[in-house]
């Protein structure tokens, strides 16, 4: 999926060149690497099989993140747009107004969430950082107003099924979030919306001369991210059985970091959602190895934030 | 067709009496364009023949970006008249003015560089295959006939899957030409394609303006360089504070004279 790139030129560069563009997988294997020798619980079925599914909920934020970074913006409205989803769905849901109709609210309001942000950059031309900034407060605010700050538990067959089942050995959320992805690299690869978006990310005055709609394709981005926060959602009230509004303020930042692991530039323009999807698995990854190991789960955002400036560093030598 | 006086050069008068030739491609009269107290346009007269290289010449503030912004619909004149193929037009947006063939050259290229030379090439005008939401890229397609546009302008890209960030100057600006004059069915706009450029990359710009006009494409070539004009254009205009400060054939012409109407040291006959 990734574009065809031609072996470095500078000889002395190449090594450093090619582990920035591989950071996430060469980090993903060294981190397997580690726990392997560390723990012989790490590498279980049973253990990267749930490891897989607590990495769909952060691969389905990073694909949204994914989308908005491509078009050289950022999305900080995730961290509270999840909470959000998952409280109205829990609202809708003990208000008796069924699991269908509840998940569907809960993916409108992620997108409309979205929408607003993509209203706000695209057509009112704010700065993105601090738009999403301001609407990550304003939808938090929501939320506790909604929930009157009160966990909602959902007591749903559905999606607790949704959670522990799957076919064969193949759980629902690893399908879930494999076809988020596909269909992220779908749009991104191989339609004429990905190219607007590379374009538009990689040079906003070329796009808009070649007669691109530049506003149109940002709103498209940050839209896609509002929705990938929604099934984030849905995926997560299936799995901890309930909406708690004041959780999951570091799956913002992971989301983040995924996609910068995984290689696309945070000046848009460049993007790769085989890097991101890495980049997820390796931060969770780190996550589930830590508690395995006993390391105090006070050392976690430590190790995710080192991870990051790691990638920032490496990026560095990245042309 | 019958006889077609195009370039036999030295022909002041185009327009001229008994012809009943083809009107010429573009035919501006009277443009004006203010932006606030600033006169940039002052009644600018100028005509673009089919087929030929027309050359806009002018010092700094003579108003050759603002004339190129009209021709391209990003400025709308004021006043005046533009004609295309005889017949008057308005050109509100730069749609506009893609939808009548003209594409434009700017000296930002307008090319994005982490996209191939295909994308970019085929940028907002991709090939596509299937139906409705299904719509696929047809890369093949694409990537193919890429390659026929650049072979056939003797283009030197040796890879059209390769990144623009990868080409040097003059092949980025060889691809925005290309990318120009395949898709800019009547008048292809330069401005100052060489500025940036070596030597010898200036003289791979050249050659590819001249098989341009080997091939009948309409160019209109702003530059500085009088050699460069001498060596590739038809026709000169020369513009001087908003207004056309003469017209020349090149063959009657030297770079003193050119440069002497630039600055006003030698009074040009205006409204050729």
């Amino acid at each position: 999926m990734a574009e065809a790139q031609a072996p470095g030129l500078l000889g002395g560069r190449l090594s450093v060149a090619a582990a920035a563009r591989f950071a996430a997988p060469i980090g993903l294997v060294v981190v397997f690497a580690v726990f392997f020798i560390a723990t012989p619980d790490f590498l279980t079925t049973d253990n990267i099989s749930d490891l897989l599914v607590s990495a769909a909920i952060l691969l389905v934020l990073a694909m949204g993140q994914q989308m908005v970074v491509t078009v050289a913006g950022i999305d900080l409205s995730v961290g509270s747009n999840l909470p959000w989803a998952a409280a109205v769905l829990g609202y809708a849901y003990t208000h008796g107004w069924g699991l269908a109709v509840s998940v569907v609210l809960a993916l409108l309001a992620a997108l409309m969430v979205g929408v607003v942000n993509g209203l706000l950059v695209a057509r009112l031309n704010m700065t993105d950082f601090i738009v999403t900034l301001g609407s990550l407060s304003v939808v938090s605010g929501f939320t506790l107003l909604l929930t009157s700050g009160n966990t909602v538990a959902v007591n749903s067959g559905f999606l607790r099924g949704l959670a522990i089942n799957g076919i064969g050995p193949v759980r629902w959320f690893w399908v879930l979030a494999f076809l988020v992805a596909v269909l992220v690299g779908f749009v991104l690869f191989r339609t004429r919306t990905g190219t607007y978006l590379l374009s538009t990310g990689g040079n906003i005055d070329a796009a808009r001369g070649a007669g691109i709609h530049v506003d149109r394709i940002r709103l498209i981005a940050y839209a896609s991210s509002g929705l990938a926060c929604g099934i984030a959602a849905v995926l997560f009230v299936a799995r901890t059985g309930g909406a708690d509004p004041s959780l999951q303020t570091d799956l913002l930042l992971s989301s983040i970091a995924a996609v910068v692991l995984g290689g696309s530039s945070l000046f848009g323009g460049k993007a790769s959602v085989l890097g991101s999807v890495a980049g997820a698995l390796l931060l969770q990854s780190l996550i589930n190895g830590f508690t395995l190991v006993n390391i105090s789960q006070y050392y976690q955002p430590v190790a995710v934030g080192g991870v990051v400036l790691g990638a920032a560093f490496i990026s560095r030598f990245q042309k | 067709m019958t006889d077609t006086p195009a370039r036999t050069a030295g022909d002041p008068s185009p327009s001229g009496s008994a012809a009943p030739a083809d009107p010429p491609l573009v035919e501006i009269s009277g443009l004006r364009k203010s932006f606030g107290a600033v006169q940039a346009l002052r009644g600018v007269d100028l005509t673009l023949a089919a087929g030929e290289v027309t050359a806009l010449l002018g010092d700094n503030g003579a108003g050759k970006s603002t004339l190129v912004r009209c021709l391209t619909g990003v400025h709308p004149p004021d006043a005046g008249e533009i004609r295309f193929r005889g017949e008057p037009i308005r050109l509100g947006s730069p749609d506009d003015a893609r939808q009548l063939g003209i594409e434009t050259v700017y000296q930002t290229l307008g090319l994005i560089e982490d996209l191939a030379v295909w994308q970019n090439l085929y940028l907002n005008r991709e090939l596509t295959s299937g139906f409705g939401p299904f719509r696929v890229l047809d890369k093949k397609s694409m990537i193919s006939q890429s390659k026929d546009i650049l072979s056939r302008l003797d283009v030197d890209v040796p890879n059209v899957r390769a990144t623009v960030r990868r080409m040097s100057g003059g092949q980025r600006q060889s691809i925005a030409i290309a990318r120009a004059a395949n898709w800019g069915e009547t008048l292809v706009i330069m401005d100052e394609p060489t500025a940036a450029l070596g030597v010898r990359e200036t003289a791979a710009v050249e050659a590819l303006i001249r098989r341009l006009r080997d091939a009948e494409v309409t160019v209109l070539l702003v530059s500085h360089d009088m050699a460069q004009v001498l060596r590739v254009a038809d026709t000169a205009y020369v513009l001087r504070r908003g207004q056309t400060a003469a017209r020349r054939a090149v063959t009657d012409t030297t770079g003193d004279e050119l440069v002497g109407l630039i600055t006003g040291a030698v009074e040009g006959t205006a409204h050729a």
